[in-house]
């Protein structure tokens, strides 16, 4: 079981790749980068960096506030 | 000449779909867990591209790029948020605990989980009863996505009833036949499928347009308010509202509610878990850019016609705007066909055999299920020759209903002090108060630009939480049951 810090620590992750998901600092930008919307690039980036702390989330604390926790 | 290539296009790829589905036919055991859930035996691709088919239907594939078209590309975000990243940790957060508990206690439906848990067939009985209500608009959804699509790919030589009639027939003798097995098989097939015809559909049509930056700047030229985040349509609630009901309806739609239980391994559900973004940025950027673009190419959609069709049909030849829409068919199937598999089970399993039946024998029921998926799919066949509403709005309608489930139910996973009373008055309470704001006038829809769905859902939490803190357990239920695994 991973420790009480990382315990928070990955509940932070998962607010904040939610959150986040949706560039609300761009919002109103219309600034176009080869051919597609600069929030689009942000949402590319995005999914890609969730995909992989997903995956780390699967490699390091798999099973966090479901098992054990009687 | 080209009618016939387009049909035959068509019409090969349902029979090749047919193909698979006897094949599972043949592996197919006569036994509930079998014919619903594959024996609980599915691996990661399989369970990965089922899933994903069965959450692409003719809501994404038509109504994602004709808001895109009509409003702007920002719908890529709203449903990039809500299927890839909110419905992966709730594929986690509920995914992976109602595995856990559906395999330690043999539960094939959500009604089954939660009756077991608070021992009570009527709530069993109603989380199947309100899942079916809402089942029933989503699936006349695909028969019209179905229906427009044949009319429009072939110039009203295929009228929209025969269409969505030819869907209907198709899929009655598939669900009938293959069980969970064929399902998850041809939804590989058909997610596969889908993202190969929707990228070349792309490269196809920016080859045509010069490039992406060209189609861009065409837009622009036309809907210069297009490239930039948000607007009148897309304000922060709108998009709020949208994504949250959306991925918490998902988690609670019986298709994918059941798929939660299927997975052979954790193994299988974690790696599903960390390909959830990819997948849907690789599906959803593509067709959502495509139906923007096309505003700039200069197509002209009326309102209700799909997008994607007349975009192909402009720019590209004849057999490979039917090879795309047969992967949007493909799309709408592969939901529907999952769609009327676990409608079927929730009627058996929840309402017959509690209310009408107990007696009834395994074969009995087995006769019944696949009875009850025939006329599960005419009657949705005959509403949607009536043509309710845009597919936008009959899908938002339906989500919105089955995230009102989502919050009860997360509440009765993870606190034990969850009571009968509690989760009854969260889920009774929130729907009575989603109903109203659908169906009675007088009743708004949004409070200031948030969408009632996420009033309901609140409402449904502040109910559960406050009920079961002013009630006590009720004899027969089993507080520890979720908590209890083996290892």
């Amino acid at each position: 079981m991973v420790s009480t810090y990382e315990r928070y620590a990955w509940g932070l992750v998962f607010v904040v790749l939610v959150v986040f998901a949706v560039p609300w600092f761009l919002w109103g930008d219309a600034r176009v980068i080869r051919g597609l919307p600069v929030w689009l690039w942000w949402h590319v980036g995005w999914m890609g960096l969730a995909s992989l702390a997903f995956w780390l989330f699967s490699r390091r604390a798999w099973g966090l506030w479901i098992e054990g926790t009687t | 000449m080209s009618l016939a290539v387009q049909l035959g296009i068509i019409v090969g790829y349902l029979i090749l779909a047919l193909l698979i589905g006897v094949a599972a036919y043949r592996l197919t055991d006569r036994t509930a867990e079998d014919y619903y859930l594959a024996s609980r035996t599915l691996g990661t691709v399989v369970l990965l591209f089922t899933t994903f088919a069965t959450l692409l239907s003719a809501f994404t594939f038509f109504a994602g790029p004709n808001t895109a078209y009509r409003e702007g590309p920002e719908w890529i975000l709203v449903m990039g948020v809500m299927d890839g990243v909110i419905f992966a940790v709730l594929w986690y957060l509920v995914g992976y605990k109602q595995w856990l508990v559906g395999r330690e206690h043999g539960y094939l439906t959500l009604g089954e989980m939660l009756g077991d848990r608070f021992g009570s067939d009527r709530l069993r009985g109603l989380v199947a009863g309100i899942s079916l209500f809402w089942l029933f608009p989503y699936v006349m959804l695909q028969q019209m996505g179905a229906g427009t699509a044949l009319t429009a790919l072939t110039n009203g030589a295929v009228p929209y009833w025969a269409g969505a009639g030819l869907i209907t027939v198709f899929m009655i003798v598939y669900v009938v036949l293959a069980g969970m097995r064929g399902v998850a098989w041809t939804d590989t097939l058909q997610g596969a499928f889908m993202l190969v015809t929707v990228w070349a559909a792309l490269f196809w049509i920016l080859a045509v347009a010069d490039g992406p930056s060209a189609a861009t700047a065409d837009l622009v030229g036309v809907a210069p308010e297009f490239t930039a985040l948000g607007g009148d349509f897309y304000t922060p609630a709108f998009v709020v509202t949208q994504a949250v009901s959306i991925a918490f309806g998902v988690a609670m739609f019986p298709q994918v509610n059941q798929r939660f239980f299927v997975a052979r391994s954790r193994t299988v559900l974690k790696r599903t878990f960390a390909l959830w973004p990819v997948l849907v940025l690789a599906l959803f950027v593509p067709a959502f850019m495509l139906g923007a673009w096309a505003r700039g190419l200069g197509i002209e959609a009326a309102p209700g016609a799909n997008v994607l069709p007349l975009l192909l049909a402009e720019y590209t030849p004849v057999w490979f705007g039917a090879l795309v829409i047969a992967g949007a068919v493909a799309a709408m199937m592969s939901s529907s066909d999952s769609m009327l598999l676990s409608g079927s089970s929730y009627f058996t399993r929840d309402i017959y055999r509690p209310f009408i039946n107990p007696e009834a024998t395994e074969r009995r029921e087995d006769l019944l299920g696949r009875a009850g998926v025939v006329v599960f799919a005419t009657g949705a066949f005959l509403a949607s020759l009536l043509r309710p509403g845009t597919l936008l709005e009959i899908g938002a309608t339906a989500f919105g209903g089955f995230a009102q489930l989502a919050l009860p139910v997360i509440v009765a996973l993870y606190w034990t002090g969850t009571t009968r009373a509690g989760i009854t008055a969260g889920i009774a309470g929130s729907q009575a108060f989603y109903l109203a704001s659908v169906f009675l006038p007088f009743v708004p829809t949004a409070y200031g630009g948030w969408g009632a769905s996420l009033f309901g859902m609140a409402l449904g939490l502040a109910l559960t939480l406050g009920v079961s803190w002013l009630t006590t357990s009720a004899p027969g239920e089993r507080r520890a049951i979720y908590f209890e695994f083996a290892d």
